[in-house]
Parts: structure tokens; C-alpha cells; sequence
């Protein structure tokens, strides 16, 4: 697994309707304080996401932040951090019409075909989330 | 349909001599060819990746060089800052009134992503930073924030109840030392710029560098020339 | 990130702000801890293009005044369990500010 996920949706007591996102001065427990190195698909997408954001200029680091905040409380809680950082890439590169979902699903299905081919095992969400690009 | 085979920018994957916060002693790194099956967010990255590359958005070069950019900004890239404003008055004061330009003339830029402050501690003032809105943090000097900072529990707490979570990373202020929380949230990124450690009078840049960590730039740590003794 | 001349700003340092109470419907870079709250402008940051636009693909103009805001902790938290000098700091768009007085 990689950095630190937490897969349970956290209560959020006095949260009066504010966004998901927005916890100052709520309490979420003990500090876990694990280091934990980046793992290279990690790393991959912080660039990508740099380069996406200053060089390139197809969207910005306050619409990937809105994308993230609109996300649902389950799927923010039980998110780690680059997972949300990569699927709110995908949403924007749709939304600026960058690719369209078909081909991703149809590239996710190839890619699972290929790592499976090769003798590596994909998890059952990979396929679910390929379902539409399965040949 | 080719891919750019994976194995591409595998030179990647090898071990930095990582500099981390409070325990100086590095982690193992996270592999993406570990036992697990790859979970969807790592085909999904790998499939934008391939997109992006394919329709000439980025290069895989791009990418590459942009991850060695990022593994070069280290806490130990902070710790050389933090030293030289130790040691050069004139360098300090330029780091205080213009952090970027300070930094530039050291050779690092900071990019066009954000603006950078540099807060002093003083006898008077302990500083302590915080993104609660997301995980704001000056990444174009120390590199990605550890994973506690990205934290709801972090981020949720250290607003409400700054002594007592500083006290759990082993910092006690005293009662007539104010604590300045800065909740990063906005255009600017915070770097902390702790006290001089009496006893280093005469020390060399790089033996005061090596008492900085990371954690002492967050705020959640005193640079202890004690530690640096024990361990010699 | 774009950081601007500042040509105009409604409020100086020292001066006495009230971040103003209401719901964020869309991308907001106020805290909700902070709305409703008094504080005390510490410096001016210069001039930003507005998060609130720049996240829906919009140039984010007018650019924002963006401020250094210093609030009491004790204003913030009827129970902080700390000293009654320690401070938090955040930065605020001007569109968030109005004056105490």
C-alpha cells in the first residue's frame, strides 16, 4: 500500500455542512507520524501535475483543488493522497476535453490486458473502472 | 498503439539519501512493483501518462526531468538556507524581505506555482505552519511534505490546540512564548526559520546545516545541538 | 500563482478586519473557522488572480488584494486551552474583509 491510507470515512462532528475538504479546528484523533517514501506512479503524477498546471497551462492548481473538494466525504476519507491527485487529473483532462473517458477506459483496459499478459496481477477495481474500454 | 515501455524511467526508482524530520534515519521506499496486485490509481496513472504522452500534451522526458527536480528539493536543500541566514547577516536579511530572490542567488528557483515568506522564530515567538484547507507546503525547497502534514488529524488540530500537538512532536513552549500558527491559505508558502542554537557559536555552514531538520522548518521541532553530540 | 502590484487596497496594516460570515458554494480559500471572525491586518501580500474564478478555467480577474490577517486565538476558540497571546495567522482575499470599525 502506499502512503498511508486511510480507508474509513472519519466523522465529522461539527462540521455545520462545510466542505469536505475545509477541518480546521476539528478533531481527527492522534497524529499518525509514519514516513513514508513516494512510490514512483506517486512521483509520476506530482509531476505530471506540475507540468499539467504551470508548463503546459491546461488547468490550474485551484481547479484540481475545487475537483477534490467536490468530492463526496467517503471518497475523500478513503483516498489517499495521490489517488485523489490523479483522478482529479482525469476529470479536468476531460472536462478540457484533453481525452475523452472512452479512451481512457479503453487504454485501462489495454494496459491491465498487458500487465496481466507480462504476469502481473491488477486489482478488481482496475478492471471495473476499464469495463467500457474492454474489447 | 505503442507504449513507451514502463521500464522507461525505472532509473528513477533507486534510493535517495532521503533527509527526513525528528528521527534522521531514512525509509524504506515505496516500490510500484511490490507483491500486491496494482491497485486502479496506478493503472489510471500510468493510462493518463500514456494519453498525455501519446497525444504530445508532456513528454516522457518532461516527466522524468521534472521528477528529478523534485527529488533534488530536499530538506537538507533547506537546511543549507537556514545555515547560511545563520550565518550571513546580509543573506538573512534578504531571505526575511525577499525569500525568493534569496534563494535564487543560492541557485534554487521556486517556480511560478507560489510565493514564498520566511518566518522567523525569536525568543519572543514560536511559528508553526499548517495547511488546513489542503497541504500547502514550500515543496520547491524541501521537497514533498511528509505524510502527517498531508493529515486530517494534523491539519484539524494543530489550529485549536497548537501546544498540545507541538508538544506530542516533543517541542514545550513556555507560557510566555507566544505561538503563531500560519494557516497557509493562499497564494504563499511558509518557510520557518528557527533560532540559532546557543553552543554553535563558530560552527561551520554545513555542521549548522546538519542540525535543521525538516520538522524545524514545519515548526514541530527545535534544532537540538545536544542530539548532534549524542550521536558522535 | 500571479503576483501583481498592489494599486489599490481597502485596508493597512494594523488596521481591524471581520472576515465576513457566509457559505462558500464554490472553491473558497476562507476557512470556515475563520468566517465571522475579527482579526488585525498584519502585512499586504501583494495582488493575486482570484482562486475563485481561476478553479472554474477563468483568468481569475479582477486580481485580489491578499492580506496577512492575525487573529487571537482566543478569539477563534472560546476554550483555547493556551495563553491568551498566541496567534494564528492566515492570508485573505479582500473580497472576505470588511472593516470592524
Amino acid at each position: 500500500m502506499t502512503s498511508s491510507p486511510s480507508r474509513t470515512t472519519l466523522l465529522r462532528e461539527g462540521a455545520d455542512g462545510r466542505a469536505v475538504h475545509d477541518v480546521g479546528g476539528m478533531d481527527f484523533g492522534p497524529i499518525d507520524r509514519d514516513e513514508h517514501d513516494l512510490a514512483l506512479w506517486e512521483k509520476r503524477t506530482d509531476a505530471m501535475l506540475i507540468l499539467l498546471c504551470s508548463k503546459k497551462n491546461v488547468f490550474t492548481i485551484d481547479a484540481m483543488r475545487r475537483v477534490i473538494e467536490d468530492y463526496g466525504q467517503q471518497a475523500y476519507d478513503r483516498t489517499t493522497y495521490y489517488e485523489k491527485w490523479i483522478r482529479a487529473i482525469r476529470n479536468l483532462l476531460v472536462e478540457q476535453e484533453i481525452v475523452s473517458p472512452d479512451e481512457v477506459e479503453k487504454r485501462m483496459a489495454e494496459l491491465a490486458s498487458v500487465h496481466r499478459a507480462n504476469g502481473r496481477r491488477v486489482s478488481a477495481e482496475t478492471i471495473d473502472w476499464a469495463k467500457g474500454g474492454a474489447a | 498503439m505503442t507504449h513507451d515501455d514502463h521500464d522507461h524511467d525505472h532509473d528513477h526508482d533507486h534510493d535517495h539519501d532521503h533527509h527526513h524530520g525528528g528521527d534522521g534515519h531514512t525509509h524504506p521506499p515505496q516500490r510500484d512493483h511490490d507483491a500486491g496486485p496494482m491497485s486502479a490509481y496506478e493503472v489510471l496513472e500510468e493510462t493518463i501518462r500514456s494519453l498525455l504522452i501519446d497525444k504530445g500534451v508532456l513528454s516522457a522526458d518532461e516527466i522524468a526531468a521534472q521528477i528529478d527536480l523534485m527529488d533534488s528539493r530536499t530538506p537538507a536543500l533547506g537546511a543549507k538556507v537556514v545555515a547560511k541566514a545563520w550565518s550571513d547577516p546580509a543573506f538573512k536579511a534578504k531571505l526575511m524581505a525577499d525569500t525568493r530572490g534569496a534563494l535564487l542567488d543560492m541557485g534554487i528557483d521556486i517556480g511560478t506555482l507560489a510565493e514564498f515568506r520566511t518566518i522567523e522564530n525569536t525568543p519572543d515567538v514560536h511559528n508553526v505552519v499548517v495547511c488546513t484547507l489542503c497541504s500547502c507546503y514550500p515543496k520547491l525547497l524541501l521537497g514533498v511534505p511528509p505524510a502527517w502534514y498531508k493529515s486530517l488529524a494534523y491539519r484539524s488540530r494543530v489550529v485549536v490546540d497548537p501546544r498540545a500537538v507541538l508538544a506530542e512532536f516533543g517541542v514545550a513552549v513556555p507560557e510566555g512564548v507566544e505561538v503563531r500558527v500560519h494557516d497557509s491559505t493562499a497564494d504563499l508558502r511558509y518557510l520557518v526559520l528557527p533560532m540559532r542554537p546557543p553552543g554553535t557559536e563558530g560552527w561551520s555552514p554545513d555542521k549548522l546545516a546538519s542540525l535543521v531538520t525538516r520538522d524545524a522548518m514545519i515548526g514541530t521541532a527545535i534544532p537540538d545541538p545536544g542530539l548532534r553530540a549524542a550521536a558522535e | 500563482m500571479s503576483v501583481e502590484a498592489v494599486t489599490a487596497q481597502r485596508f493597512r496594516p494594523g488596521q481591524t478586519v471581520h472576515v465576513i460570515e457566509r457559505p462558500a458554494l464554490g472553491h473558497c480559500r476562507t476557512p470556515w473557522y475563520l468566517r465571522g471572525k475579527t482579526g488585525v491586518v498584519a502585512s499586504v501580500q501583494g495582488a493575486y488572480r482570484d482562486p475563485e474564478r481561476l478553479a472554474y478555467h477563468k483568468p481569475g480577474l479582477p486580481s485580489q488584494v491578499l492580506y496577512k490577517v492575525r487573529f487571537l486565538q482566543t478569539e477563534l476558540w472560546p476554550d483555547y486551552p493556551g495563553p491568551a497571546s498566541d496567534h494564528l495567522e492566515a492570508d485573505i482575499y479582500e473580497g472576505w474583509l470588511e472593516s470592524a470599525s
